[in-house]
């Protein structure tokens, strides 16, 4: 089963196209990287997934043939988007509540658990959580209605390095549990210590995408960052022929 | 073979169960708006005990001057001016006209609107209730609560304005007030919970429109204003056909549309008959009161004019009420339509 889709898929916005001619099939199992540099598509790719946005051309389908978006779709997919959007004003058990109740599934005790671990009380405000505890909350939130696929934008973009060492471990032990991930980064370093899976876009087209190891392997380059940073300083080049 | 027994593909299962049930969305929807909701409930409160208050006193005192006895003496004039004086600010209707749209911008515009200027949209659109639900279920269920506060509210309203509809009023010098009259007609019978729910509509599709709470707000109390204005000035005189009548004395629950005097069967002069009056009847005497239109007519109507008038007779009153409430509901429903739509469609 691949966990996404896409064929021929492409997104205008207005005159520009943020994303084009996207083929690709990402495989279940993995936690999968869209790396590439900022404006590369990588937030307008997820968007698609999730449904959030319309195709302008083309198809994305995700778990195994679903329409991105359609309820099936959603039903699998949590998805965890840029900034860790929040209630702030809600307390950290209405969040809980409010996710529970938008959804199939929702396990409450899970994210209780969670949430004791981490030290996050239920009774404060979301928005007076620091930045790593409004993370690990959305991220507690997604994981908890036990999705078959966990999207996140640019999960550790605003964090500093312990909050974003926290959160990629949870996300990791997700992973390892059966959940398929699939994460957007503009950060090539230390790749491969959690993508089994990459695909690299750059000025909204994918320029390469495969596993980790056969990519690896065939490319003959010592770290995934080497690889993608070769790729991106090619393309200019390859636009131009 | 365990295909018989095994779907061959396990998630199928899952696409096809039912959708995450409506009614959850009712615990959601309070947690979210909650301090909207107690803002409409105090504000309504506060009014509610203003009025109640006051509508004693106005009952009271109106009452009181109806049952004096004799009527004309200067001690039932006293009483009649206690009555017409009393909280002249309330009795043209004004200040509460603006508490449907008070609602609505306040209650309405945020809905969608924080969710798009905080970006909170992209975790709501993506749980598994589905938007185009989510959006539908959320303004559904706030429109029909902040439609039930104000209608609750507009049966104290009707209350409070009875004593100024009180046939024969005029006769006792009290102040008879047409039904119709522009800045009480929304507000008692069922136009006001109508004219709330159309500007929370207003608001909900201001919010999706504009994306950010503050302006949102600003648009749906001049969008608001505009469709008060043209509805109390423009369309509501043209619901039903006005009847015309000679007659001199016309009653004062009577919503006069237009006046004029014909001599002969001839057009002579407009409302009001300025250049008549000055020529025949500048002699009538002034009066305890100031003289009515009546007087007038039937003065011009010794030399020979016919008062025609146009009017909307105050029997009309439920009739106009049911028009006004019906468009309004009508356009609703399209503005609440238009923004669940746009939910369904806005890409992020």
């Amino acid at each position: 089963m691949n966990i996404i889709e896409a064929d021929g898929l492409g997104k205008r916005y207005r005159s520009t196209w943020a994303l084009r001619a996207c083929t690709l099939a990402v495989p279940a199992g993995h936690v999968a990287a869209l790396v590439g540099p900022n404006g590369a598509g990588k937030s307008t790719l997820l968007n698609l997934a999730v449904g959030l946005a319309q195709p302008s051309a083309g198809e994305v389908t995700v778990l195994g043939g679903r329409a991105a978006g359609s309820p099936a779709a959603l039903d699998g997919i949590a998805f965890v988007a840029q900034d860790t959007p929040l209630y702030k004003t809600l307390p950290v058990a209405d969040m809980l509540y409010v996710t529970r109740n938008l959804n199939r599934r929702f396990d409450q005790a899970f994210a209780e658990a969670r949430l004791a671990e981490l030290g996050i009380p239920l009774k404060r405000r979301a928005g007076k959580l620091s930045g790593g505890q409004q993370a690990q909350l959305a991220l507690t939130l997604a994981l908890a209605r036990r999705p078959r696929l966990l999207v996140l934008d640019e999960p550790v973009a605003m964090l500093d390095p312990v909050a974003r060492h926290d959160f990629m471990a949870t996300v990791l032990a997700a992973a390892k549990d059966g959940v398929s991930v699939l994460l957007s980064s503009h950060v090539l370093t230390g790749l491969e210590r959690v993508a089994s899976y990459l695909v690299l876009l750059s000025r909204g087209r994918v320029r390469l995408a495969g596993t980790v190891d056969d990519l690896l392997a065939t490319h003959r380059q010592a770290s995934l960052e080497d690889l993608a940073l070769s790729y991106l300083r090619e393309t200019p080049a390859e636009v131009a022929k | 073979m365990t295909a018989l027994t095994v779907p061959a593909r396990p998630e199928e299962e899952d696409a096809s169960l039912r959708p995450v049930p409506w009614r959850r969305m009712a615990g959601v929807t309070w947690r979210q708006h909650r301090f909207a909701l107690t803002g409409v409930a105090a504000l309504l409160g506060v009014l509610s005990v203003c009025l109640w208050l006051a509508g004693l006193r106005l009952h009271h005192a109106s009452a009181a001057a109806a049952a004096c006895r004799p009527a004309g003496s200067l001690a039932c004039g006293g009483l009649a001016g206690t009555f017409n004086g009393m909280a002249g600010f309330l009795a043209n209707g004004i200040i509460l006209q603006v508490v449907p749209v008070l609602i609505g911008a306040f209650a309405g515009a945020p809905v969608l609107a924080r969710e798009l200027e905080t970006g909170t949209y992209r975790y709501a659109w993506t749980q598994g209730f589905g938007r185009r639900r989510w959006a539908l279920a959320k303004l559904v269920s706030l429109a029909v609560a902040v439609t039930a506060a104000a209608g609750l509210f507009s049966l104290l309203l009707s209350w409070y304005y009875q004593p100024y509809f009180a046939a024969g009023n005029q006769a006792l010098g009290l102040s008879e007030i047409t039904p119709f009259f522009p800045g009480l007609f929304d507000l008692h019978g069922v136009a006001f919970a109508a004219w709330t729910l159309a500007a929370f509509a207003i608001g909900a599709l201001a919010g999706m429109l504009i994306r950010r709470v503050v302006p949102a707000i600003a648009a749906t109390l001049a969008a608001y204003a505009g469709l008060a204005f043209a509805a109390g000035g423009l369309l509501r005189e043209h619901y039903l056909a006005p009847l015309l009548t000679s007659s001199p004395n016309v009653p004062a629950s009577a919503w006069v549309m237009s006046q004029w005097y014909t001599k002969g069967g001839k057009f002579a002069e407009g409302s009001p008959p300025l250049g008549l009056m000055n020529r025949f009847c500048t002699s009538l005497p002034p009066g305890p009161g100031k003289p009515s239109w009546g007087t007038f007519a039937q003065c011009l109507a010794r030399h020979g004019y016919t008062q025609w008038t146009s009017y909307q007779p105050a029997s009309r009153f439920w009739a106009f009420q049911w028009i006004e409430s019906g468009w309004l509901l009508a356009l609703s429903v399209l503005l609440i339509a238009a923004a669940v739509w746009l939910v369904r469609r806005r890409a992020a």
